[in-house]
């Protein structure tokens, strides 16, 4: 059989996907996918397709969270593939149930003959009937887990309060590369807190293995109160490892890289007279997610059942298993819910925190969470990069294009490079390593070079991207990964380049661009946002456009940003093609929500550190956009029978670049660092003036 | 022991009177949807009304709430029927996680008793201690703007 989804060759069993549950006009078609609900809308999309490949009203459908003993591996939830790779899958799935269980009406009788097919059966050794019509596919339909949110039902996974529930800490360490030096001899809680050695009868217990540290209690109340007595007396040993926060490009450039190439076409241009040259760069950035990570672990002798909401189930389960010892078939890892995720954050390090809790009180489930400061310093930042642009112009035309690009790595998830690569593991008294993380690989669109090729027809091309593979601070995928700072990057330079030469940004950028779809986008956002009107008082346009991954969603923005005291980014007009879009208004809100948080990067997030600590511990320290900051979203989803593409990391680098953009035409001034807070807008304008 | 009132129902909870009201709340109380963000009373996802006083339940400690009374999130719709602010929000899919949505609904409930005909600027504003990290802000105020009683 030719063309078989990839995601069931891999996962062939039927029970893996589908079962039903109850009996009669009440029962339901369970259908359990991979990629997890993240905040993003993705399980009531793929509900959608599910309807539709199983000819099953939406209201029939449950779907299921993702379980590593239970339903299929799609790996990680991740880089706007679910749709891409789940809905050819439930097609699949829909359409051999279609072929063994059908007819489909009466439906009583066609969800019975699915309740009775066998759950092993292969689903590569049947041919599916074709695709049925678009039923439930094409609407907005509400999201299915909207309403427990909403209405203040448990839902997130610190609401789970099974019986016997212990709450644990974990106690950081205050700086990179700490070492505790000591718990002092004879240390014992105060203020009425008990401390046991061993048991949980009372009130707190002590969980230690080398530097990590926890304590679990039947009292969340007396955890929490016993981690700030922990704090306010553990001595450690810290060193100076953190780089000048205020000169990253530099130190970015400095030190040891690992090489990687994209483009190096002849004629491409070097440095020199008749070339023009600009360097931009991003901070490092927290993922700020609104809720601090948390995991649940009970640790039985069969094995130990973790609840994560991690974006990838299996290979945090693998992970745990190596740091462990464990045979992974011990290890169980289902879903739940947390707060929105943007990329790798904290999940997979506060589950194994919860395992490792957990271990100490064999039968009694564990609820562990992080508290604010550490999710902001010790979850993986998103790298700092930096990057230099070089472009020759003959006229209105670039004839020659390079770009090179540093950063640290965007990947250091479960498993990367070949380590397990949990937090808690380079604590403990046998310590696993945390090495230097990496990208992803060129075939699921890299990460430090991702989107460093720019879209436009340039003359003979040089990309080049130099991880740094020095650097003491652990950073991971966050949302468009490198794309953010290479779009940023490219589509400030082009705006630069039209300067030069004279020309509008919109009519310069189609000028360059040949393909239909990305000419569509960009002359659809410039007529939708009055391109041509002059803009208010004080006001400045800006346009960008990228297609993301150079196969995603293409996103053309532009963004009315007002300069007075501050940067106030007014409205944002975001044109996208997404392909066939399955849900108009979860693709919108995508779109809104991915603009929206970009506006907070580029306007105020940066994490402050000194030589030795991360300074960014609370909301105030590591400001987020506001509501009476956030801008106007009007998004425009272009008619497509493309295949469909994700929406959720197309709008960040053109945000950032419409806003740089704008900001220019508004003072003359050109700001090449994020964020653009008010100081670095003044130091531009400085820098003109001397 | 310390009682009070929360949701209209009379309780009295032992312990430490220094503990949050948001931990009494979700640990002793069952009612987790009162959510816990930052501990330092910046976020917003843990308010709740104390006496008409919307205030950050994790920086409350609970004797602060000796014979008085805490609307949570769940009181707002107690009866069964979401409260206006809840069903425009769900109209309108203006929430992406919904983490910060319970403290967000339970401000600009208190934001609409006490100004029926607040702006969107007016609800911005009144929204900037509560913080939202996906991006869902224009949504929810466009959402309380909804949620006003219908003028004249």
């Amino acid at each position: 059989m030719t063309d078989l989804a990839p995601h069931v060759i891999t996962n062939p069993r039927l029970g893996s996907w589908v079962s039903v549950a109850g009996s009669g006009d009440g029962a339901l078609v369970e259908v359990r996918v991979g990629k997890a609900e993240l905040g993003q809308g993705i399980a009531t999309t793929l509900a959608q397709l599910a309807a539709d490949a199983l000819a099953l009203s939406l209201d029939r459908i449950r779907m299921v969270a993702p379980h590593t003993g239970l339903g299929p591996d799609q790996g990680l939830t991740a880089g706007s593939l679910s749709v891409l790779q789940t809905g050819p899958a439930l097609a699949h799935v829909g359409g051999v149930v279609r072929a063994l269980a059908g007819p489909t009406s009466p439906v009583e009788e066609y969800v019975a003959r699915i309740a009775a097919l066998d759950p092993a059966l292969d689903l590569t050794t049947v041919a599916p009937l074709a695709p049925g019509g678009a039923v439930a596919v094409g609407r907005s339909e509400p999201r299915l887990d909207l309403p427990d949110k909403v209405l203040g039902r448990p839902r997130f996974l610190a609401d789970l309060r099974p019986e016997g529930l212990l709450h644990g800490r974990v106690l950081r360490p205050p700086s990179v590369g700490a070492v505790l030096r000591a718990v002092p001899d004879g240390w014992t809680l105060r203020d009425g807190l008990s401390l046991a050695s061993s048991g949980i009868e009372a009130k707190v217990m002590l969980v230690r293995d080398g530097s990590f540290v926890g304590v679990v209690g039947e009292r969340e109340a007396d955890v929490d109160r016993a981690l700030e007595q922990l704090r306010a007396d553990a001595e450690w040993d810290e060193l100076d490892l953190l780089p000048d926060p205020d000169d990253l490009p530099r130190w970015l450039r400095s030190g040891a890289h690992e090489e990687v190439p994209v483009l190096e076409e002849d004629g491409a241009p070097g440095p020199g007279p008749g070339v023009v040259e600009a360097s931009y760069s991003r901070p490092f950035l927290a993922h700020a997610s609104i809720a601090p990570s948390a995991g649940l672990a009970v640790w039985t002798d069969g094995g130990v059942h973790v609840s994560s909401h991690s974006q990838g189930i299996h290979g945090l389960r693998d992970a745990i298993a190596a740091t462990l010892d464990l045979d992974p078939v011990t290890v169980v890892v289902e879903h739940v819910e947390n707060a929105g995720c943007y990329g790798h954050n904290a999940a997979d390090d506060a589950a194994f925190d919860a395992v490792l809790l957990a271990r100490a009180v064999p039968g009694r489930p564990v609820l562990l969470r992080w508290t604010r400061p550490d999710e902001l310093t010790w979850g993986p930042l998103a790298p700092a990069m930096t990057a230099t642009l070089r472009a020759r112009l003959d006229g209105g035309r670039i004839t020659g294009w390079s770009h090179d690009v540093w950063s640290t790595g965007h990947s250091a998830r479960p498993g990367y490079a070949g380590h397990p690569g949990l937090l808690a593991g380079a604590h403990l008294a046998e310590p696993f390593p945390l090495p230097p993380s990496t990208d992803p690989p060129p075939a699921a669109g890299g990460g430090t070079t991702r989107n460093a090729v720019p879209a436009y027809d340039v003359g003979p091309r040089r990309v080049v991207g130099h991880r740094k593979t020095d650097s003491p601070l652990r950073t991971s995928a966050m949302r468009a990964l490198g794309a953010h700072l290479n779009v940023f990057a490219i589509e400030s330079f082009m705006d630069e380049l039209a300067e030069s030469a004279g020309v509008d940004p919109v009519a310069f950028r189609l000028d360059h661009l040949t393909d239909p779809r990305a000419r569509h986008v960009v002359a659809e956002a410039a007529r939708l946002a009055g391109w041509d009107d002059e803009p208010p008082e004080d006001t400045g346009r800006g346009v960008a456009y990228a297609r993301y991954k150079d196969r995603g969603a293409h996103c053309a923005i532009v963004a009315d940003v007002e300069v007075t005291d501050a940067v106030v980014v007014r409205r944002l007009v975001v044109v996208a093609d997404v392909g066939r879009v399955v849900n108009p208004d979860g693709a919108r809100n995508q779109l809104e929500g991915g603009a929206t948080q970009a506006t907070s990067w580029t306007l105020k997030e940066r994490m402050g550190f000194d030589a030795r600590r991360l300074l960014g511990t609370d909301w105030e320290a590591y400001p987020v956009l506001r509501f009476s900051e956030a801008p106007e979203v009007t998004v425009h989803l272009v008619d497509s029978d493309a295949p469909s593409t994700g929406a959720g990391e197309a709008a960040q680098g053109p945000t950032s670049a419409a806003i740089a953009n704008a900001v220019q035409r508004a003072l003359g001034v050109r700001v090449r660092d994020l964020p653009l807070t008010h100081d670095a807008v003044v130091r531009a304008i400085d820098a003109i003036g001397g | 022991m310390t009682g009070f009132e929360v949701n209209g129902t009379r309780v009295e909870v032992g312990g430490d009177p220094d503990t949050p009201l948001l931990t009494v709340l979700r640990d002793d109380l069952g009612l987790v949807g009162t959510r816990f963000g930052c501990g330092q009373g910046l976020c917003g996802a843990c308010n709740v009304v104390l006496d008409g006083a919307v205030v950050p339940s994790c920086q409350t400690p609970v004797w602060q709430a000796e014979g008085r009374s805490v609307t949570t999130v769940e009181g707002l719709s107690a009866d069964g029927t979401p409260h206006p602010v809840q069903s425009a929000i769900l109209d309108r899919q203006a929430a992406q996680c919904g983490f910060c949505i319970s403290g967000i609904v339970v401000r600009a409930a208190a934001l609409l008793d006490e100004e029926p005909t607040a702006d969107a600027a007016r609800v911005a504003e009144a929204l900037d201690g509560n913080l939202c990290r996906c991006g869902a802000h224009r949504r929810i105020v466009d959402a309380v703007l909804a949620a006003r009683e219908p003028t004249a």
